[in-house]
């Protein structure tokens, strides 16, 4: 039953949320959002540290086609159920000091996003979860398209159109194998598991690049990724955040629950021009992100970068790749949404994010520089913060499966510290000048926002077992059953 | 005691907690107390696990605190390895560490960072004593990327200067281009062997047979590592731009500290260089060429700091050189006495910029003798121990690594005298410019002059002592004395000298150290004629110069050629990469199946003409065909 | 046997057949809109002539109840349809159907 409330709590909050007056809404969008992370955490102290599926419930839905309303929680959901209702109430945090026009309506959106992206995170019913995955499109469509700045309906209108259009790959890849499972047919995850492994290599494949395709425009991977530096820099910073701490979360979800254990001889096949592509765009946008002038636009790159190494472990199917996966994909949310953050404060204040018109903030805001850099060391995998743990374990990961890719991809660790370092020193260090002087000092919620996410960043960097442990059954069980998969 | 090991790292992370938190509220004095008073009890903790470890039988330790990181069969604990090898960097770090905090009281009195400073000083000697206390490679990464944060954030102190700002990326990101080498040699070596701790590590590695070739790889990966943070060509660049930083920060971690851990990252696995014939080369080669390269840029520099910051690369250099011919004790016994006369130098270097006034160039010094004794002093002890005078520290550090280069390959030996001659020609000439003849700065500066506070010079004094008796520790067998430090460290190297045999007849021992004495000697007459006999003094800035001169003048244009050979085409490339490839090719196409999709329709729909009359001729056509094809 | 089939069937289908072309044939070509309407008309009936002709020959009843399902749609669609052409003559002054080409690209 906890699985229901967690996913249409914050429905039932955001339908509440349109019945009330714009400036109550942010309130009450807090309110409900730290109340979502509440039940997140009773769930935890229920939850068996077990490879077992928690929390089921399973209603049929449209019983003639096989269509059931089936989810439930295991480790790596549970994971990822935590970072969602971790992050939504911080990042309605970020928006205190920022006044929208229609509030309720925005913070609406926002929860029913989250209740999307909860559902996608815990379906384990092809149907239902592709319900989800189109669900969770539309309000931050709506989101960039009313609140985002210039230009915004024609790059929105792309980023829809495009994500849209892979989603529909990965629709006809869960037709296909669902027209291939036994008996009565069933859109049931593990109808479709066994589907999947009945086919042969060569069909396999083209489940493989169906679905692909649709996580990859998600994550986005090289050289789907062209509508995510657009959309990030246009969307409105608590759309960015939704966008790059959550929502690309979906695709790297995707591929370890919908992919690997459905077509893991397809995978294995194609192991090498996926991973091929991955650490591409690790390095491609590395690169690309140097050359940024827009503070905000590097962040997308530089997310482009990170995410394709994540990928990349995933797809190298071993132990450590996908626990490193886990935790990246947290410290990444984690990161990400303080580094937005970080652009929002600068931007409010300067009216610019131009980097190179920036400079010298440091000396007007020590404690702000001192938050930025935290976070900037999360992001670019210093040792004791969280970035490195999932970093090394990802390369650790990859490696294993090809050990030249490992070291391309490794550059990144040399390039991301390129671009963050230059960007600090232009932005925060040197001398003031007129845009810079008269930085104003964080307001209490920025400290808040900012301390409590430096504070993950250094806590788990410390001590990332909890969270490995969390995740390490349902991990282990499922890289297993793929191998076996594999070795039949 | 050895229980209480977690304390020496804990005491300077707290002094760190508690300096970064409310350094602002705290006074200076305060400050300064906690900062060095964390040190000293890390020192004093030190020294009482020294001493144990001295006194008993065994003499290794594991002290496990937490699992940090688990992953399938891939576990690695948080946890520390006491030995030899680690107690000994313990009190190099803590000692130097301690001595430098008192110096930079004083040093850094005057300057509204004070607080600041001395978190980052805790810091760094936080993420040194991590490097050095680890069990495991994980851990030692973990202190060497720390130190290089806390190196980056202390060349850049004072940020307000881009110069410094950027030598501080510099160096951030040269040493993360070893790192990555670093951290895929720990990956390969988890790969290999199943794990990452030294015990278990080093026990498998020891039934492997020698010149396997994965040893080879993951001993050269971990050589990339140790080329960024030990600043070894060609990652050598960042380390005299390093010097940006406030001295004593030159003094601890760009000469004592920290540009050693590469040396103690090859000492300690030291097995896996044994037995890789072609990693030691490679370690031996490039360390010699390393030493004599920067020793031949030192000859013709003019800034003091930057001389010694050559001459530290150079005597880096000099320890790969001496682990690379097999003589670990060697290397270990030179990283001491270095880490004491290198530091003695720097603040002795810094002693003589503050009575400057921040002078650096040593053109516009000369005759501090008279206005500056303790400094003079001790200076010239550390110079006379860096060059080798015989009975300094650094003679018996030095002839330990020569008499190993001789036996394994005379040309490194060569090398090795080479750059041992030039040591004594900069380091002597860098003296006789400071201190003797006749004074050249403004007459500001001539009445500014004045001995350093008692808080730099008693540190002056004890690094002093520690330059001239150090070497006490390590006298060979054939002047009759019993290498205590080899003795120490005989457990850390067990396996690897049962592998490496050292023999040498002692009449060519003798030889080999009245060669090298001779040569000092020589170069010393020649600096001492040169520059104070004939009173040359280097060029003045834009003079025309000898076209060698030239060339090692501007350090041989290796900054330009970098510049040229990697950051501008990274920078085009990566241009290139977002304006064509990325906007045009890339999205491109995406935008391109957008403007078929526009333009198929917009061409379809010409079909709509609206005229009635066509509508209905194509429909009957179109039943026409039909019919035709269905009844056919 | 009854009327109808005194004329053998052949003569039926050519009749129909020349009837339906006639109506096609005025759709396609004419352009005053109560002609094709009527056109339709025609087509309408020559199916509706050769509905019956088989219906008697094959003394199948079908047939003939189909033929009254035609007349009662083509009453509902006369209705219709002169409804929308009085309104098109209204609009335009001229029965012309080329007249009516504004629904296009």
């Amino acid at each position: 039953m906890i699985t229901l409330l967690l996913i249409f709590f914050p429905l039932i909050a955001a339908l509440l949320l349109l019945s009330v007056k714009s400036e109550q809404a942010k309130n009450i969008a807090i309110a409900a959002a730290v109340a979502e992370f509440v039940i997140a955490i009773f769930a935890l102290t229920q939850f068996q540290y077990n490879a077992s599926i928690q929390f089921e419930v399973n209603y049929d839905w449209i019983k003639s086609v096989g269509i059931s309303f089936h989810v439930g929680i295991d480790g790596i959901s549970m994971l990822m159920v935590l970072l969602t209702s971790f992050l939504v109430p911080i990042i309605i945090l970020t928006s205190i000091n920022t006044h929208y026009k229609n509030a309720n309506y925005f913070y609406a959106l926002i929860l029913a996003m989250q209740m999307a992206l909860i559902g996608v995170f815990v379906s384990l019913d092809g149907f239902l979860f592709y319900v989800f995955w189109e669900l969770a499109l539309i309000p931050i469509y709506f989101i960039c398209l009313l609140w985002g700045g210039e230009n915004s309906a024609k790059i929105t209108f792309k980023f829809f159109v495009y994500t849209l259009a892979g989603s529909l790959f990965m629709l006809g890849g869960l037709i296909y194998l669902y027209l291939h499972t036994a008996g009565l047919h069933s859109f049931n995850i593990s109808a479709l598991y066994a589907a999947g492994r009945s086919l042969d290599f060569v069909q396999q494949g083209y489940v493989f690049w169906a679905m692909f395709i649709a996580f990859a425009i998600k994550m986005p991977i090289f050289p789907f990724h062209t509508w995510q530096p657009d959309t990030y820099t246009v969307a409105p910073t608590q759309g960015t955040m939704m966008l790059s701490g959550i929502m690309l979360k979906m695709g790297t979800y995707g591929i370890i629950r919908w992919l690997l254990p459905i077509a893991p001889l397809g995978v294995e096949h194609w192991a090498y021009v996926a991973i091929a592509l991955s650490v591409i765009g690790i390095v491609y946008a590395s690169c690309i992100a140097i050359v940024q002038k827009d503070f905000k636009r590097l962040i997308a790159y530089s997310s482009i970068a990170h995410v394709g190494l994540i990928s990349a472990g995933i797809l190298a199917i071993n132990v450590q790749g996908m626990q490193g996966a886990m935790v990246q994909m947290l410290s990444h949310g984690v990161n990400v949404v303080g580094l937005f953050f970080i652009v929002d404060i600068i931007q409010k204040r300067t009216n610019t994010r131009e980097i190179a018109t920036l400079g010298g903030i440091r000396n007007v805001n020590p404690q702000f520089a001192v938050l930025f850099l935290i976070v900037l060391l999360g992001s670019v995998a210093l040792p004791l913060t969280n970035g490195f743990v999932g970093e090394f374990l990802l390369l650790n990961g990859v490696f294993q499966f090809n050990a030249w890719m490992t070291a391309f991809a490794g550059l990144s660790v040399i390039l991301g510290a390129v671009y963050m370092l230059r960007s600090y020193q232009s932005i925060m260090l040197g001398e003031t000048n007129l845009i810079t002087s008269s930085f104003a000092p964080l307001s209490g919620n920025e400290k808040l926002v900012l301390v409590i996410l430096s504070a993950a960043i250094i806590v788990f960097g410390i001590y990332p077992k909890p969270l490995l442990d969390i995740a390490a059954p349902a991990v282990n069980q499922l890289i297993e059953g793929v191998q076996i998969a594999l070795v039949k | 005691m050895i229980k209480l090991v977690g304390l020496i790292p804990l005491l300077p992370l707290i002094g760190f907690v508690i300096i970064g938190l409310f350094g602002k509220k705290l006074s200076k004095s305060i400050v300064g107390l906690v900062g060095s008073g964390v040190i000293f009890g890390s020192f004093a903790l030190a020294l009482a696990i020294f001493f144990e470890l001295k006194g008993g039988t065994q003499k290794e330790f594991t002290i496990d605190l937490f699992t940090w990181i688990s992953a399938g069969k891939l576990s690695i604990p948080f946890s520390f390895l006491i030995d030899p090898l680690s107690s000994l960097f313990l009190l190099i770090i803590t000692g130097i560490g301690f001595l430098i905090h008192l110096y930079s009281i004083g040093y850094m009195s005057h300057d509204e960072g004070f607080a600041r400073f001395f978190a980052y000083l805790n810091l760094f000697i936080f993420f040194m004593l991590l490097l050095v206390l680890g069990s495991n490679y994980l851990i030692m990464f973990v202190g060497w990327e720390g130190v290089g944060l806390c190196s980056y954030l202390l060349i850049g102190f004072w940020f307000k200067n881009t110069a410094y700002n950027n030598a501080a990326k510099k160096a951030f990101i040269m040493n993360r281009i070893g790192d990555l080498g670093f951290l895929m040699g720990i990956i390969l070596i988890f790969i290999t062997f199943g794990s990452i701790s030294y015990h278990e590590v080093f026990m498998q590695a020891n039934s492997y047979s020698s010149g396997t070739p994965v040893l080879t790889v993951i001993a050269l990966l971990l050589f990339v590592g140790a080329m960024g943070k030990s600043a070894q060509l060609p990652l050598y660049t960042w380390l005299p731009d390093a010097m940006a930083g406030p001295t004593p920060v030159s003094a601890l971690i760009h000469a004592a500290t920290m540009v050693t851990a590469g040396i103690y990252m090859i000492a300690r696995s030291n097995i896996l260089y044994s037995l890789s014939p072609v990693a030691m080369q490679t370690v031996a080669i490039v360390g010699a060429c390393t030493a004599l390269f920067a020793a031949t840029i030192g000859l013709a520099q003019n800034d003091i700091k930057k001389v010694l910051a050559y001459s530290t690369v150079s005597q880096l250099g000099y320890m790969f050189l001496a682990l690379g011919v097999g003589a670990y004790t060697g290397a270990v016994f030179h990283v001491m006495t270095h880490a004491f006369f290198k530091a003695l130098l720097f603040l002795g270097a810094g002693s003589v910029i503050h009575a400057m006034g921040g002078e650096q160039d040593m053109r516009k010094m000369g005759g501090l003798k008279k206005y500056i004794p303790i400094t003079h002093l001790t200076f010239l002890i550390g110079t006379l121990a860096i060059v080798g005078f015989p009975g300094f520290s650094g003679f018996f550090s030095k002839d330990e690594i020569l008499a190993h280069a001789y036996e394994n390959n005379k040309l490194l030996w060569v090398l090795g005298i080479l750059t041992a001659a030039m040591t004594t020609f900069y380091m002597f000439r860098l003296y006789f410019l400071t201190f003797k003849g006749t004074f050249r700065g403004t007459h500001d500066q001539e009445h500014h002059l004045h001995e350093s506070p008692k808080s730099m010079t008693i540190p002056l004094v004890i690094l002093s002592m520690l330059a001239v008796v150090g070497g006490l520790i390590g006298i060979p067998e054939v002047l009759g004395g019993k290498h205590f430090l080899e003795e120490f460290l005989k457990p850390v190297f067990a396996d690897s000298s049962s592998r490496i045999i050292f023999h040498l007849p002692e009449s060519t021992e003798y030889m080999l150290m009245i060669v090298a004495v001779a040569v000092m000697a020589t170069f010393l007459y020649s600096a001492y004629t040169v520059y104070v006999k004939n009173k040359t003094l280097p060029a003045a800035e834009g003079e025309e110069l000898q076209p060698l001169h030239k060339l090692v003048y501007n350090k041989y244009w290796i900054d330009e050629i970098y510049e040229t050979i990697i950051t501008k085409p990274l920078n085009f490339i990566s241009e290139a990469l977002h304006k064509v490839v990325d906007n045009q090719i890339v999205d491109g196409i995406v935008n391109g199946i957008g403007y078929l999709v526009n333009w198929t329709s917009s061409t379809i729909r010409l079909a709509q003409t609206g005229n009635i009359g066509f509508y209905v001729f194509v429909m009957v056509i179109s039943i026409v065909l039909i019919l035709f094809t269905r009844l056919m | 046997m009854s009327i109808i089939q005194t004329i053998p069937i052949e003569w039926y289908l050519f009749l129909s057949t020349v009837l339906f072309a006639i109506g096609v044939f005025g759709v396609l070509f004419r352009r005053n809109a109560i002609i094709i309407f009527m056109s339709i008309e025609l087509m309408l009936n020559a199916v509706n002539l050769l509905l019956v002709a088989f219906s008697s020959y094959l003394s199948d009843s079908k047939g003939q109840v189909f033929v009254f399902f035609i007349m009662a749609v083509a009453a509902a669609e006369v209705a219709v349809g002169l409804a929308i052409l009085s309104m098109v003559y209204r609009n335009t002054n001229s029965p012309d159907i080329n007249n009516l080409n504004k629904l296009k690209w």
